[in-house]
C-alpha cells in the first residue's frame, strides 16, 4: 500500500519518447505531457514522427509513430538528442526507437503488446527481454493493457474501446515519473469526451489514475524526479507549431498593414496545416482559395495581390518546382506576394514527412531569367510567426515577392510561445496609389518600390503583365537598352532590402576563432552545442542571419573576423555555395541528409572537430 | 484599421466604345478575327453599366492575349494558360469587380487546361472568352488542341494523329452554368452572346470561331462565310424551335435512338421540331456535337443556368462566420488555443 516514497531527484532537462503504433494515440499522449509540462512552467520543444503512410499496417515498423520532446528547468532550444525515457507501446516501436536511446535510459514498454504475432511482424527473432539486447537500459515491463482493462472493467465498455484507453495509463505512470499534476489532462479529457461520451472521459481518467497510482505504489521505480520551472519572461503563452504560427503571422501581418489576407495553397506535405489553419479564420475575413494545383495556388495568389491583398501562398520543395513560372511573373509585375516553403526530404517527392534544409538553391536561383527576389528563414517554431511578419513587410514594402524558408521540423515541432499585443507591434506601411495625375505604373520611390494601384480605383487603369516592361511608363518594351535598364533596377531593388536587415548578431564570443554559422530550422541545434561548449569555457561564435538574399551588408567583413567558419546545413553544402559566391570565403561544411534535424551533440562533435584541426 | 481607399465609383452612364480604346496600338496581322473580339468588347462594355474602373482583363500567352493592352481598363497579360487561375484569385478576393479571362485553344485547353476546367467547375464569376482558331499562331503554326484530326501542320507534316477538344463539350462536361459559341464573322451575335455572358452570374464560357488569315486561314469558313452561314449554322434561342436554313426552313428532331436528324420542317410539322432549353444539360451536350456536313453548327447559348457562384458562397461563409463571433479579431486568435500564464 501507498507509503511515502524517496524524495524525488532533481533534474535540470529530460527528453521523453513516446512511441507505438499509429493507432496508440501517441500523438496526443506527447501533446498531453507537452501542455501539462508548459503550464508547469518548463521551457520545452517538441516533435512528432511519424509515417509517411496514412495507416500503415498495424504492429508494422513502418507503422510506428513517435513524439519525443524535451523539458527543462532551463531554456530549451531543440527536441532533445536522444531520449532519456522511451516509452514504447508494443515491440515496433521498441525496434524503430531503441537504438536513439541514451545509455542507462529507462525503457517503459506494454508487456502484453509483446505477443508472439506482434514480436514477427517487429521482426524480433529473440525475446529482447530476456536476449541480453537491451542490457544497456533500465526496463520496465509493465502489464499496460491488462493494468487498464481491470481498471475501467466496472464501466464495462466494449474491449476495443477499453483497450485503446491504455495510453492514458502509460501516461499516468510517466507523469509519476516527472511528478506532473494530472488536473490538466483530467480537464483536456472531461473537454473531449464528457458531453458527448461521458464513459469515454471516465474510463480515460480512471486509466491515467491508474497509471499515476501504479508508479506511486508499486515502486518499481525506484524514485522519481522533478524539473523545476523555466526562469522565463511573464505572461501569456500557448504552444505553437511551426506552421501554426505561420498563419498567426500571416494573420497578424495583414492587421499590421491594414489589408486582407489572401492565400491560395495547394494541399503538400507537411504544409498542409497553414492551409488548415487559415481556412479557420473566415470570422476574421481570411480568404483561402484551396486550388486545382501549385500552379493555380501561386497565380491566384498573384490575381489577389493585383487586386490588393496581403497574399500569401503555402508549399513545399515539389510544388515550390512548380511554382517558379509564375515567381517570376511575380518579379516581373513587381506586386507583394509571400511564398512559403516547408521544406522536405527531396529531390522529387523524396522524404515528404521528413526534414531537410535542401531548397535553399531553388529559393535563390530556380528562375528563367535574372529574377532576384527576397528569401528568409525562420529559425523555430515560434520565430515562424515572427519571420511570416517580416516577409510581409518585404513584399508590401518593395512590392517584390518573398520566399519564406520554414521546413518540416520547425513546422511539425512545437514550444512553448509568449503571445505578442499586436498594438505592441510596428504596423507596415501601406498606401495605395490613387491620383491619376501623373500616374506611372513602373515610377519609383525611394526604395525602387513601384505604386500598387488596385483594380477599382477611378482613372488609375492600366496594364502589366509577364512582357518587358518600359521603365516608368510599364508600356511592353523590347528595347535593349530598356531590358538593361529595368533588370539593373530589378537587381538595385532586391539589394536595397539590406536597408532593413539589422545589424548581425554575433552571438558568443566576439573575439573567438571558430563561429558556427548556420540559418533557419537548425538554429537550436547550433545554439544548444555553442551554449553546451561555452558552458566548458571553449570560445565560439554563433551567426545565423534571417536574409538569405541579400545578405546583411555586415556579414561578410563579420565572417572575415574569424579563423574559421564551421557551416552546418541539412544538405550538400548550399549556403556555403552561397557565401563562397558573395564573400571568396571556403567554409567547413558540416552536411547532413538524414531526413532528421542536428542533434546537439553531432553539431558539438563536429565543432570539436574542427578546434582540433585548428590546434 | 483598413488601409483601403476610399471614394465614389465612376458613373458609367456616360461610357462609350472610345472610352475601352487604350493608348496603345493594336498589332495583330492585318484580318485577323481579333479584331471583331475587341471591337465588340468594347462596344458591349458602354451597356453594362459597370465602373470603368471595375473592369479587369486577365489572358494568358498567345495572339488572343493581347487584348488586355488594347482595353482602356485594369488588365494583366499573364503566363501561359494561367489567366483562370490569376483571375480566380482576382475575383474571390474582390467579388465586386468584373473580371474577363481572354484565351485561346493552345492557352486555354492546351497548357492551361486544368485551370479551365477548375475555374468553370467553381462556377467563380470569369467571362472566358476563348479564341478558337484550330492553331497556334503566336509559336507561327503548330496544330492546337482543337486542330481538326490529320490537320498538317509545321509540327504534323504527315497530319495529327489526335483527336481534337470540343470547347463547348469540355465547358458543359465541367459543369459551365454558361456556355455559349459566336463567331468573329458576325459581330452582332458576338455582341449579343458577350453582353448575356458579361450579366451571368458565375462563370460565362464564350467560344468565338476566329480566323487566323496567316496560318489557319479558312478555318471556319463554310460556317462563317455569309455564303453558307444560313445553311451551316443554327442560332440557338432558348424556348424556340432549333431552325436553320436560309428561310429557316430546316429543324432538328431526335430519331428513335436519340440522335439529332436535320429535317424539313413542312415536312415533319413545326409541333415536331426540337425546342431549345438552355435549361436542359443533356440537350446542350448533344447539340455540343453537332457539326457540318451532317448537321448545323450551333451558335448561341447553348446553356444558363443559375448557380450560387464561388465567390457568393465564399462571401457568404465569411458573413456568417463573422456573425457567430462578432468580438473576434486578430489579438483573440493570438490568444487561443492551449494557454497558460507565467505570473
Amino acid at each position: 500500500m501507498s507509503e511515502v516514497a524517496k524524495a524525488p531527484q532533481t533534474l535540470e532537462s529530460v527528453t521523453i519518447r513516446f512511441a507505438g503504433d499509429s493507432g496508440d494515440g501517441m500523438q496526443l499522449t506527447g501533446t498531453q505531457f507537452t501542455e501539462t509540462s508548459a503550464v508547469m512552467g518548463n521551457d520545452l520543444s517538441t516533435f512528432p514522427d511519424f509515417p509517411s503512410e496514412i495507416r500503415a499496417p498495424a504492429g508494422t515498423l513502418a507503422g510506428v509513430s513517435g513524439f519525443q520532446l524535451q523539458f527543462s528547468s532551463q531554456e530549451v532550444h531543440t527536441h532533445g538528442d536522444a531520449p532519456d525515457v522511451l516509452v514504447a507501446m508494443n515491440p515496433a516501436a521498441l525496434k524503430v526507437a531503441v537504438g536513439d536511446l541514451k545509455e542507462n535510459g529507462i525503457i517503459i514498454v506494454d508487456r502484453d503488446a509483446f505477443t508472439d504475432k506482434n514480436m514477427n511482424l517487429a521482426g524480433y527473432e529473440s525475446d529482447p527481454f530476456s536476449d541480453g539486447s537491451l542490457a544497456a537500459y533500465r526496463v520496465f515491463d509493465i502489464e499496460i493493457t491488462k493494468l487498464t482493462l481491470n481498471a475501467i472493467q466496472e464501466l464495462g465498455l466494449p474491449q476495443k474501446q477499453a483497450v485503446r484507453c491504455k495510453n492514458f495509463f502509460a501516461l499516468g505512470t510517466v507523469y509519476w515519473l516527472f511528478s506532473r499534476e494530472l488536473q490538466y489532462t483530467e480537464s483536456w479529457i472531461e473537454s473531449k469526451f464528457g458531453a458527448k461520451t461521458p464513459s469515454l472521459a471516465k474510463a480515460n481518467k480512471l486509466a491515467l489514475n491508474a497509471g499515476y497510482n501504479y508508479g506511486l505504489n508499486t515502486h518499481i521505480f525506484p524514485n522519481n524526479y522533478v524539473i523545476a520551472q523555466a526562469p522565463v519572461e511573464k505572461g501569456l503563452y500557448r504552444k505553437v507549431t511551426g506552421n501554426e504560427a505561420v498563419g498567426l503571422g500571416a494573420v497578424t501581418a495583414a492587421e499590421l498593414a491594414g489589408v486582407e489576407l489572401f492565400l491560395g495553397s495547394y494541399p503538400i506535405t507537411p504544409a498542409s496545416e497553414i492551409l488548415h489553419f487559415l481556412s479557420h479564420q473566415r470570422h476574421l475575413g481570411v480568404k483561402t482559395f484551396q486550388a486545382e494545383d501549385e500552379i493555380a495556388g501561386i497565380c491566384s495568389a498573384i490575381g489577389a495581390s493585383y487586386a490588393g491583398a496581403a497574399a500569401l501562398t503555402t508549399t513545399s520543395g515539389p510544388g515550390l518546382a512548380l511554382k517558379t513560372e509564375a515567381m517570376g511573373l511575380a518579379t516581373i509585375l513587381e506586386i507583394p506576394l509571400v511564398i512559403v516553403n516547408v521544406q522536405r526530404g527531396g529531390p522529387s517527392t523524396g522524404l515528404p514527412t521528413k526534414t531537410e534544409q535542401s531548397d535553399l538553391f531553388q529559393s535563390l536561383f530556380a528562375r528563367n531569367g535574372d529574377s532576384p527576389m527576397p528569401v528568409l528563414a525562420a529559425t523555430s517554431p515560434g520565430d515562424c510567426f515572427w519571420a511570416t511578419i517580416e516577409a510581409f513587410r518585404v513584399a508590401l514594402r518593395y512590392m517584390t515577392p518573398v520566399v519564406l524558408l520554414t521546413d518540416g521540423y520547425l513546422a511539425q515541432g512545437s514550444a512553448p510561445w509568449k503571445v505578442p499585443q499586436i498594438s505592441e507591434l510596428e504596423k507596415i506601411p501601406v498606401e495605395f496609389a490613387t491620383d491619376p495625375e501623373g500616374f506611372q505604373p513602373y515610377a519609383r520611390n525611394e526604395d525602387l518600390s513601384r505604386p500598387w494601384a488596385i483594380p477599382g480605383t477611378p482613372g488609375m487603369m492600366h496594364r502589366v503583365g509577364g512582357l518587358e516592361k518600359q521603365n516608368i511608363t510599364g508600356h511592353v518594351s523590347h528595347d535593349p537598352a530598356n531590358h538593361q535598364v529595368m533588370s539593373d533596377l530589378r537587381a538595385e531593388k532586391i539589394r536595397k532590402v539590406q536597408d532593413m536587415i539589422p545589424a548581425t548578431e554575433v552571438y558568443g564570443d566576439a573575439d573567438a576563432k571558430l563561429a558556427v554559422v548556420g540559418w533557419g530550422g537548425s538554429f537550436g541545434a547550433i545554439r544548444g552545442a555553442v551554449d553546451h561548449l561555452r558552458a566548458q569555457g571553449v570560445k565560439l561564435a554563433h551567426i545565423h542571419p534571417r536574409f538569405l538574399n541579400p545578405l546583411p551588408k555586415d556579414l561578410g567583413e563579420i565572417l572575415a573576423g574569424f579563423d574559421r567558419i564551421l557551416l552546418p546545413e541539412l544538405n550538400m553544402g548550399q549556403l556555403a555555395y552561397v557565401l563562397r559566391a558573395n564573400y571568396g570565403i571556403e567554409v567547413a561544411r558540416y552536411n547532413k541528409l538524414e531526413g532528421k534535424p542536428f542533434k546537439e551533440a553531432e553539431i558539438v562533435t563536429a565543432i570539436r572537430a574542427q578546434l582540433e584541426e585548428m590546434g | 484599421m483598413s488601409n483601403y481607399p476610399i471614394f465614389e465609383p465612376t458613373d458609367p452612364s456616360g461610357l462609350t466604345r472610345k472610352s475601352f480604346v487604350s493608348n496603345q496600338e493594336v498589332r495583330w496581322c492585318p484580318g485577323c478575327g481579333d479584331y471583331a473580339v475587341l471591337a465588340s468588347v468594347q462596344k458591349v462594355l458602354p451597356e453594362l453599366g459597370i465602373p470603368q474602373e471595375d473592369f479587369v482583363f486577365i489572358s494568358g500567352i498567345g495572339c488572343s492575349s493581347r487584348f488586355p493592352y488594347y482595353m482602356e481598363t485594369f488588365g494583366m497579360h499573364s503566363i501561359h494558360g494561367r489567366a483562370p487561375a490569376i483571375a480566380s484569385g482576382t475575383k474571390a478576393f474582390r467579388p465586386n469587380l468584373n473580371v474577363w479571362v481572354m484565351t485561346g485553344d493552345g492557352d486555354g485547353l492546351s497548357i492551361g487546361g486544368n485551370h479551365l476546367i477548375h475555374a468553370i467547375r467553381r462556377n467563380i464569376g470569369l467571362k472566358i472568352i476563348l479564341f478558337n482558331n484550330r492553331i497556334y499562331g503566336l509559336t507561327k503554326g503548330q496544330y492546337s488542341p482543337t486542330s481538326e484530326m490529320g490537320k498538317k501542320s509545321k509540327s504534323s507534316p504527315m497530319g495529327t494523329v489526335d483527336y481534337p477538344f470540343n470547347p463547348i463539350s469540355v465547358a458543359l462536361g465541367t459543369g459551365g452554368t454558361f456556355v455559349a459559341r459566336t463567331m468573329d464573322a458576325n459581330p452582332k451575335h458576338m455582341q449579343e452572346v458577350l453582353k448575356a455572358a458579361a450579366l451571368h452570374e458565375g462563370t460565362a464560357f464564350v467560344e468565338v470561331l476566329q480566323n487566323c488569315v496567316i496560318f489557319n486561314d479558312g478555318a471556319f469558313t463554310d460556317v462563317t462565310s455569309r455564303q453558307s452561314r444560313g445553311e451551316n449554322t443554327l442560332d440557338l434561342v432558348d424556348g424556340k424551335p432549333l431552325l436553320f436554313g436560309n428561310k429557316n426552313e430546316k429543324g432538328i428532331i431526335l430519331d428513335k435512338k436519340m440522335r439529332p436528324q436535320v429535317v424539313k420542317v413542312d415536312e415533319v410539322g413545326l409541333e415536331n421540331i426540337l425546342v431549345h432549353d438552355a435549361d436542359n444539360e443533356a440537350m446542350a451536350f448533344m447539340l455540343s456535337h453537332m457539326t457540318i456536313p451532317n448537321h448545323p453548327v450551333p451558335m448561341g447559348v447553348f446553356r444558363s443556368v443559375a448557380r450560387p457562384s464561388y465567390e457568393q458562397l465564399l462571401e457568404d461563409q465569411i458573413n456568417t462566420a463573422k456573425a457567430k463571433k462578432p468580438n473576434a479579431s486578430v489579438q483573440s486568435l493570438l490568444e487561443s488555443g492551449y494557454t497558460w500564464r507565467v505570473e
